[in-house]
């Protein structure tokens, strides 16, 4: 008899979780997660393995672990995935390997990501799994950004015996999961362990590394590298472009995040950095940066959350677990409501004017187009706003790299397939091509560019 | 690590420090800056450039004393020793040309950033007038640099201790107003010197650059945190700027913006001036 129901992964409480940043699920105990591993129907086809971006042997690795042989189940995903305790936590598994799970046809899908991270969890406990590296080629790739793309192109280059230096324009490596990812989601200590084990396997990263600035990508090419992998992202955050948006007291959600999770201002006076959060926060936008940011308001202290998005619910790109943590917590969602004025009283920040939508047409992205109702304007309380409507792409690789074809929205063209751009040596992918995106994706568009990257460089000559 | 190849106090409160950082000092261009972080648990601090020598790998850098980890480094940041995270050049690179007469106005601090642009001004051709001032003749600095780099400069304090007394932007209004042609004007200090300046200098219809700068955290164009109404749109100070046009900025905001961590940054400065003298004491 197979069991219906995921096995459920014990979380911090939402009512205790709210006053701390600590991490909100807890992790699968070895039995727990040999009985969630019982469930997988081990279907010859795998289409789980098809959903996954970086193809990781989905059946393999869980037969591993109802075996009990849990150093096989890492090693397994090793083999396809450089950052698994990040993607057990943060990949959208729903949409990806656990969405076209044959046993989700009728049940509840085997739970692959909370699988993933037990293995994850369990090799950060009882000693890291080696990599095995091949023999030195004496190629030299220079990888620029350290977020999931750059590293996760490392770490496959690197297997095939490449010498690979990343560059990183941030104090530390890590990019969005440094900066963006909250710590109740992605613990720093768990991306920091990760990325430490490239280092051991030899891949070089240096920070503070203004590329454009320092050396261009041509620098690279002529002097030192035999390729060059750009994996910088999408770094610039949008706006609303409405009135009272420079106000004291709006923010982009890179810097509310920022500074909370890079620079630990929650941690503020130990920590230089500061943050200012009020009663009542209003986060725009419906993605997981929205869900993150309403949900770091709280811990910050505000004693209310709310998310304003223009469409319904069924809409909300972000994941569904987001979503659903969120409504614990108390997030309140304000929906088919878009901002267009932000005002404020002798300094401080005091209402929001909205105006309702209702849903049309399927625009463009597939999703109805929210349209507003005419004179339905009303305005919502509030002290502190977090802009999360979306990045784009980081400009100043892209601008100061000759040759290189970019499309109307500063995005770098780049194969799909292959991440070859219009230079030759040059390679991109992550978010600086598909716009902004998941870590997964990123990290899938790292590992096809590490292949494409191999594939030019013994065929060079 | 970023080695302080040396230390030099300029004032009771300014410091200038040469920084170790080869890559940054090939690089820099007049007009852009640093962002450097002390140890672990410090904050990210934009600093303009003041001059940057690709033989040595030096950096210089001038620093106020102003709030908690600008008084850490006076107090416990030394030649030999080393600043955690040192990162540049950042942000857009002076418009340097031969405008013919250029009036550069300097107040307080920004006559550090602003000293390596007289000077670029003057080997580019033009006749480069300077203005200096601050509030009071301590915290005046780089008068001698500044001789050197002008053909002709007027000081000014605030309380008359040295130069003349009065704003810098008294002499900017007679020479505008006399019969010298003036072509260009760049105008670096605190925001509402610079906004005095550019308001005396719409009036005779004179270009004028300002270096602003806004309350940063990356200082690559991330966080949005320095963003400043420049004509009416939104502008990013680290990678559109920091220099624009002073007729077109929106001084206020800026200052409002400025203002936003008063309370935690007095909060961070007692709570340093207090672990300090417990120090003392023991």
């Amino acid at each position: 008899m197979i069991q219906k129901h995921e096995t459920p992964m014990r979380q911090q409480d939402p009512k205790v979780r709210i006053g701390n940043f600590g991490e909100v699920p807890l992790g699968y105990a070895e039995e727990e997660a040999v009985r969630e591993a019982e469930r997988c129907l081990q279907c010859p086809n795998a289409p789980c393995v098809e959903g996954c971006p970086v193809r990781i042997d989905v059946p393999l690795f869980i037969k591993h672990i109802k075996n009990r042989c849990f150093a096989e189940a890492i090693a397994t995903i090793k083999e396809e995935n450089s950052l698994p305790a990040v993607c057990g936590r943060v990949c959208p598994q729903e949409n990806q390997c656990q969405g076209v799970c044959t046993l989700g046809e009728r049940f509840e899908p085997v739970a692959i990501g909370k699988l993933e991270r037990f293995c994850a969890d369990w090799e950060a406990e009882h000693g890291c799994i080696s990599t095995e590296i091949q023999t030195d080629t004496g190629y030299r790739i220079a990888i620029i950004g350290a977020g999931p793309a750059g590293l996760t192109a490392a770490g496959e280059l690197r297997k095939l015996g490449h010498d690979v230096t990343i560059f990183e324009l941030l104090h530390v490596a890590g990019g969005v999961l440094m900066y963006g990812i909250p710590e109740f989601r992605l613990p720093k200590e768990i991306v920091k362990r990760e990325i430490s084990a490239l280092e051991r396997t030899g891949i070089k990263i240096k920070v503070n590394k203004v590329i454009g600035q320092i050396y261009t990508v041509d620098d690279f090419l002529v002097r030192d590298y035999d390729a060059v992998f750009i994996g910088t992202g999408a770094g610039l955050p949008r706006f609303l472009g409405i009135p009272g948006e420079n106000l004291n007291g709006v923010y982009s959600a890179n810097e509310f995040l920022t500074r909370t999770n890079l620079m630990r201002a929650f941690r503020f006076p130990e920590y230089d950095t500061p943050i200012k959060v009020g009663r009542r926060t209003i986060t725009v936008g419906g993605g997981n940066v929205a869900m993150d940011s309403a949900r770091t308001a709280l811990r910050l202290g505000a004693k209310e959350s709310i998310i304003v998005y223009r469409r319904s619910e069924q809409e909300l790109p972000a994941r569904r677990e987001e979503v659903e943590h969120a409504k614990e917590e108390g997030i309140e969602f304000r929906l088919l409501t878009n901002p267009t004025r932000i005002i404020s009283e002798n300094g401080y920040l005091k209402e929001m004017e909205c105006i309702r939508m209702k849903l049309g047409e399927p625009d463009e992205s597939g999703r109805r187009r929210p349209i507003p109702t005419p004179d339905s304007e009303f305005t919502i309380e509030m002290d502190t706003v977090v802009v999360a409507i979306g990045n784009n792409p980081h400009p100043l690789v892209p601008r100061t790299t000759k040759g290189l074809d970019l499309n109307r929205w500063g995005n770098i063209v780049a194969d799909s397939k292959t991440g070859q751009t219009s230079k030759e040596g040059v390679f991109a992918g992550g978010d600086i091509v598909t716009g902004a995106a998941t870590v997964i994706e990123a990290m899938g568009a790292g590992k096809r560019a590490a292949v494409a990257i191999d594939r030019y460089l013994k065929t060079k000559r | 690590m970023y080695k302080i190849l040396s230390k030099r106090r300029l004032s009771a409160q300014i410091c200038e420090y040469v920084v170790e950082a080869p890559e940054v000092a090939r690089a820099a261009k007049v007009g852009q800056f640093i962002v450097l972080r002390l140890h672990e648990k410090g904050e990210r601090i934009p600093l303009t450039i003041v001059e940057a020598d690709p033989v040595t790998g030096g950096v210089t850098i001038v620093v106020q004393e102003v709030g908690k980890s600008t008084r850490e480094m006076g107090d416990h940041f030394h030649a030999g020793e080393s600043v955690l995270d040192f990162v540049g050049p950042l942000g857009v690179p002076s418009e340097i040309e031969n405008y013919g007469t250029v009036i550069c106005v300097g107040g307080g601090l920004g006559i550090a950033p602003l000293y390596p642009i007289a000077c670029a001004l003057r080997e580019a051709g033009n006749t480069v007038i300077g203005i200096i001032g601050a509030r009071t003749r301590d915290l005046l600095f780089y008068m001698d640099r500044m001789e050197d780099a002008c053909d002709e400069i007027h000081v000014m304090t605030d309380d008359g201790s040295i130069g003349r007394k009065g704003f810098t932007s008294d002499p900017l209004r007679e020479i505008l107003s006399s019969d010298r042609p003036t072509d260009r004007v760049w105008a670096i200090g605190p925001a509402i010197m610079m906004k005095v300046c550019a308001e005396v200098t719409r009036e005779f219809a004179v270009p004028t650059t300002v270096s602003l700068n806004s309350i940063m955290i990356d200082g690559t164009g991330m966080c949005g945190g320095c963003r400043v109404e420049v004509g009416r749109e939104a502008k990013f100070a680290c990678v559109d700027g920091p220099e624009f046009d002073g007729h077109e900025v929106n001084f206020d905001l800026l200052m409002a913006r400025q203002q936003f961590y008063v309370e935690e940054e007095r909060c961070a400065l007692d709570r340093y001036l207090k672990s300090q003298s417990k120090g003392v004491e023991q």
